[in-house]
């Protein structure tokens, strides 16, 4: 049998036996409330001396208190998108349809015209982003050949009270 | 007449230090969990720019509850749905009547214990109170219409049943010692040092009564690790049913609890308003005196009972947040194997021992 996939069968570890201490409960009990009691301690400490205006490089907890403090995002993270611009303010998009063809969420729609500068050929009339749909995988910005389109905003609250507010115009992309 | 605007007063204050140590509660619950888990818990509820960290939220929460709808299931019994609350909590604070803050205070001439009811039977009646308590647990679980609130009822009447048992026989051991069951009399047992060294405190003489005591006061308290009535996380539990402030009285309850458990392990075990070394005019260390006018000492004794009752609720908090909850098996097992022995072994020995110095 040229073709046998050999399987090892391997045991699974037997779970440990427990000690006396463990076994006892009370010492482990104690051992647990020790350590919660030493965070809780230290903790208030901290938040006391902050309290009385002691500047300490120590943190008393892990929490960003969100809308006023936010978390340092990475550099290549994918945000909200925008459309560059160029010198004079208009897109730089020349409607290609690079980035709706690519999109697998299909969540960019862009209707495309003649530019009326004869260098350029095309530029979109309507770019829009269906922000409800999209999966932020980011394939719009690799496929761009004009580097018209970037996800490095920051922005990660978008919220609308409909669906048709989550699409967002050639106008909010440009900002 | 003077005996009744007393007693009304005593009444007042008592309701007075329980009511707002409960609300506070519900806010140390949430500080004190978020500080120890390095988070920093609730602290957005404002009154224009004022947070004062995070106080208002007993305000805001009250407010919630009482303004949310009041809800009662289809099919299920409209007028024990009703009472479940009141009952829990009514006993509840009825078992607070005997818990002496103070030991007397004298104004103009007259002596006035400070504990609403003084009576021979106290330690009785607050074990009567915990008991009744369960009918309301019991109630709201059976009138939610609801398995799981039933489940709940049931989990909880049998799990009070099992750990009352404990709860009771732990401190056999120490009316053995002290020979009383009124607390006042209790804490006045416990006055004076053994050997001139420790305070004659009931954890030193049964120290074996304070772990079982506490363990099954936690049990009583319905809390972790001893939560299966309620059990959040798998079946909500015998309130699962209730809304609005009804289901305000049922966490009033579980706080309440958790004070009253406090004061009982406090007075039992602590020595209650006793402090060390002071008499009724004042400190006597040795041959040395440092006299105090019976005010201040009433004050000191007042002071120290809650400062012990603030260890105690901070302990209970800490084991809360801390252990996680048992499997059911575990509880009984735990209950009936380990718990009640103990206190049974806890009252043979401390007999022995009676017999041979006592």
């Amino acid at each position: 049998m040229p073709n046998e996939v050999k399987v090892k069968v391997m045991k699974a570890a037997a779970p440990r036996e427990r000690t006396l201490r463990e076994k006892a409960y009370i010492p482990e009990i104690a051992r647990g409330l020790r350590i919660t009691a030493a965070h809780f301690w230290g903790n208030l400490f901290i938040h006391i001396k902050r309290l009385f205006g002691i500047r300490t490089k120590e943190r008393g907890s892990v929490t960003y208190q969100y809308p006023e403090e936010r978390r340092p995002l990475s550099p290549r993270v994918r945000t909200l998108h925008r459309l560059v611009k160029r010198e004079d303010g208009s897109p730089r998009c020349v409607a290609c349809m690079m980035c709706e063809t690519i999109c697998p969420a299909k969540c960019i729609y862009i209707i495309g015209a003649d530019h009326p500068d004869p260098n350029i050929e095309k530029h979109p009339l309507q770019f829009d982003i269906d922000l409800g749909v999209c999966v932020f995988c980011g394939l719009c910005v690799e496929a761009c050949p004009e580097d018209a389109i970037r996800m490095d905003t920051g922005i990660l609250e978008f919220s609308a009270y409909s669906r048709e507010g989550m699409i967002y115009h050639m106008k909010d992309l440009l900002r | 007449m003077a005996f009744v605007w007393v007693t009304l007063a005593k009444i007042g204050v008592t309701l007075f230090w329980v009511m707002n140590l409960g609300a506070i509660l519900t806010w140390v619950e949430r500080k004190q969990s978020a500080v120890m888990q390095d988070r920093i818990g609730a602290n957005r509820a404002n009154i224009g720019p004022f947070r004062i960290i995070g106080l208002f939220q007993i305000a805001a929460d009250s407010l919630k509850m009482i303004l949310k709808e009041d809800w009662i299931p289809a099919g299920g019994n409209r007028f024990l749905h009703t009472i479940a609350p009141i009952i829990s909590v009514f006993f509840a604070l009825l078992a607070f009547a005997v818990i002496p803050i103070g030991n007397t205070l004298t104004i103009s001439g007259q002596e006035i214990p400070l504990s609403i009811i003084t009576t021979d039977v106290a330690i009785l009646f607050v074990f009567a109170m915990l008991s009744l308590e369960i009918y309301g647990v019991v109630f709201a679980g059976y009138s939610s219409n609801n398995n799981y609130a039933m489940l709940g009822g049931l989990r909880a009447s049998a799990q009070m049943f099992s750990y009352e048992i404990t709860f009771g026989a732990t401190i056999i051991g120490l009316l053995m010692i002290y020979g009383t069951l009124d607390l006042q009399e209790l804490i006045r047992a416990q006055k004076g040092s053994i050997g001139g060294w420790y305070p004659r405190w009931g954890i030193f003489l049964q120290p074996l009564g304070f772990f079982l005591f506490c363990a099954a006061g936690l049990a009583e308290t319905k809390r972790n690790p001893f939560d299966l009535p309620e059990g959040e996380s798998e079946i909500v539990g015998y309130f699962v049913e209730y809304s609005g402030m009804k289901f305000g009285l049922f966490m009033l309850t579980d706080f309440l609890e958790t004070i009253l458990i406090s004061a009982l392990v406090t007075i039992f075990f602590f020595g209650g308003w006793q402090v060390p070394f002071l008499e009724a005019d004042g400190f006597h260390f040795g041959s040395t005196a440092f006299l105090l006018s019976p005010v201040w000492v009433t004050v000191l004794q007042i002071s120290i009972f809650f400062l012990k009752l603030t260890v105690f609720l901070w302990l209970f908090m800490q084991i809360r947040w801390t252990l996680p909850r048992f499997r059911y098996d575990q509880l009984m097992r735990l209950g009936w194997n380990v718990l009640l022995p103990l206190s049974l072994l806890n009252i043979f020995i401390t007999g022995l021992i009676l017999m041979i110095w006592g």
